[in-house]
């Protein structure tokens, strides 16, 4: 009798009806606003403001005058060095695991892709606890190494190796999802035309998935300059020369140097507000949002 | 040639690609990995299980299990009622509040623990509302409860957000027709529907808060039996090279990882036959 034009013609003056919009849909609407908002007022906009606030306590003065100190300039630099390490490499893993995952059907696919999350369900400790245990003094490698006069725990090779741990599945995790989406055929239909796989990569993948890339690139790049717990077991903390920025902010709230400590969180606090903002224009842009 | 193995298809990298990826995979994660497997296996049972079963660890598993277990708790429950307000309702700073969600992936762990150690303490913008009430929240238990709760908030809400997109308005709007009462809708249709999603979100904000570090430990306090989490202790033995020692409560948080990516990937598998079953 009501063929399904006539059902979705029902649904829409059912929803138009009087009625609907009654007291108790309000109060619910209300009620509902209200509690997330108070929620994420105290648990995440409070600290958000107080990184800046207690940063900025003292003036604008004595904020950028902490930036001069030269232990807090070297962490920012050993920062900077150890992303610009670790991302390029996140890249191209992260290129590679998506190619092979995305456009193969392959046995084991399944556990390759669990093993990739690994590092993300591991404890950060644990990230840092097994690079100790290999390249530390009582290590699998330990001896060696001291041997052949190279540290790689308490120095900086550590740092990188224990961030490269813990930053790996990002990009990864954003190509997998957005190539098994697009799907194959302008890749087929690229290399029936004679195109070279490189050729293919580069003019047909790489545009397609380039946004989403981006952002992986991002957040694996935000990630990386923030890690704490797994940077932090393998570093030994020497002042100015093996502590990043999120140990440096460590070293200095200890000091009871709030408004020093507060400054360099500011950066970083900067530095993630960037990267959800790009995370934003890149899902504008595609129209693709992430799970 | 490994037909078997893989699909054929015509596109090319395959041996490239998936190769790379292993040996990368295996040389940063599988190896270490085995290095802390190894290290935990020479110790020999008894002393594992003396390890183990020392006071001071299991006090730390309680308050780690605890904490993390309450934590995961609250965020189903705020995750869900904050998933709903951003996909049902329509109101003014609903895009900033969407994109906010996702701070705490993106802010540094040691930020968040010394902000809100900053926020909770008693002189704190909130916690001197607190404190007249006897409440204290920095350096207690329940510190740590929330900080756990800011790191797995986006859990819950991502992996609600979709699947509350996904229940069928027409079928809500069939129900209340014939009569169901408000709340009749909300266990009946809705709740099933996003049940698996909201275990899978506990499950992900569970197993983050299990061996979160960074922005507990400045809120923690770090007193030995009362205020002291697990990934604490493993620092601490790492400090007095006690490797073993740190080995094996590391490979006890190892098993438990394993075991929370395994109960991920099954609720999300049981959430996807929920919605072939119902037609989608």
């Amino acid at each position: 009798m009501a063929g399904p034009g006539n059902s979705q013609e029902l649904l829409a003056e059912i929803a138009s009806r009087p009625g609907r919009d009654t007291v108790v849909s309000f109060v619910v609407k209300a009620a509902f606003i209200t509690t997330s908002l108070l929620f994420l007022a105290a648990l995440l906009f409070a600290p958000l403001i107080t990184v800046f606030a207690t940063a900025l306590e003292k003036g604008f003065e004595i904020y950028f005058n902490s930036f001069k100190d030269s232990d807090t300039l070297a962490a920012i630099r050993l920062t900077l060095t150890v992303a610009a390490i670790v991302v390029p490499v996140n890249v191209v893993f992260g290129i590679a695991a998506a190619w092979s995952i995305a456009k193969f059907e392959f046995k084991g696919k399944s556990f390759l892709i669990t093993m990739i999350d690994l590092p993300i369900a591991v404890s950060p400790v644990i990230s840092g606890l097994i690079y100790v245990l290999l390249f530390g003094m009582q290590g699998w490698f330990g001896l060696w190494l001291q041997e052949h006069d190279i540290s790689i725990i308490f120095a900086v090779p550590g740092i990188v190796l224990a961030t490269m741990f813990v930053t790996f599945p990002y990009v990864a995790r954003e190509l997998i999802p957005l190539m098994q989406q697009l799907g194959n055929d302008e890749e087929e239909a690229a290399i029936t035309l004679g195109a070279g796989g490189l050729m293919t990569f580069f003019h047909v993948t790489l545009p397609k998935i380039r946004w989403g890339l981006l952002y992986g690139v991002i957040l694996s790049n935000a990630r990386a300059m923030g890690e704490f717990g797994a940077v932090s077991v393998v570093s030994g903390h020497v002042r100015g020369v093996t502590t990043t920025m999120p140990l440096h902010i460590e070293i200095l709230y200890q000091e009871y140097n709030f408004v020093g400590a507060f400054a360099v969180a500011s950066l970083l606090t900067l530095l993630a507000v960037v990267t959800l903002i790009i995370k934003t224009l890149v899902e504008w842009r595609t129209g693709y949002k992430r799970k | 040639m490994n037909g078997t193995f893989r699909t054929p298809s015509i596109l090319p990298g395959f041996g490239l690609t998936l190769g790379f990826s292993t040996f990368f995979l295996s040389a940063i994660v599988l190896i270490p990995l085995a290095a802390l497997v190894t290290k935990t296996a020479t110790m020999g049972w008894d002393d594992l299980v003396r390890v183990l079963t020392e006071p001071r660890a299991v006090a730390s598993y309680k308050l780690s299990f605890g904490a993390a277990l309450l934590a995961a708790t609250l965020n189903s429950v705020f995750g869900f009622i904050i998933a709903w307000t951003l996909t049902r309702y329509e109101f003014p700073g609903r895009k900033l509040i969407d994109a906010l969600i996702d701070m705490p992936f993106a802010l540094p762990t040691a930020v968040s623990g010394i902000a809100l150690t900053a926020v909770f303490a008693e002189n704190g913008w909130i916690g001197q509302y607190l404190a007249p009430y006897g409440i204290k929240v920095a350096y207690t238990w329940i510190g740590i409860v929330v900080a756990l709760t800011l790191i797995g908030l986006p859990f819950v809400v991502r992996s609600v957000q979709p699947a509350l997109m996904e229940v069928q308005r027409d079928l809500e709007d069939a129900a209340e027709t014939l009569g169901a009462a408000r709340f009749t809708v909300f266990r009946r249709i809705i709740l099933p529907t996003v049940a698996p999603a909201i275990a899978t979100g506990f499950t992900m904000a569970f197993a983050r808060a299990v061996g979160e570090y960074g922005s507990v430990i400045f809120i923690a306090g770090n007193l030995p039996m009362k205020t002291e989490i697990t990934p604490l202790l493993i620092v601490i033995k790492l400090e007095q090279f006690d490797y073993a020692g740190a080995a094996a409560l590391g490979f006890a948080m190892l098993v438990l990882s394993f075991v929370m990516l395994l109960s991920i990937n099954l609720l999300q598998t049981w959430g996807r036959r929920r919605q072939v079953v119902a037609g989608r």
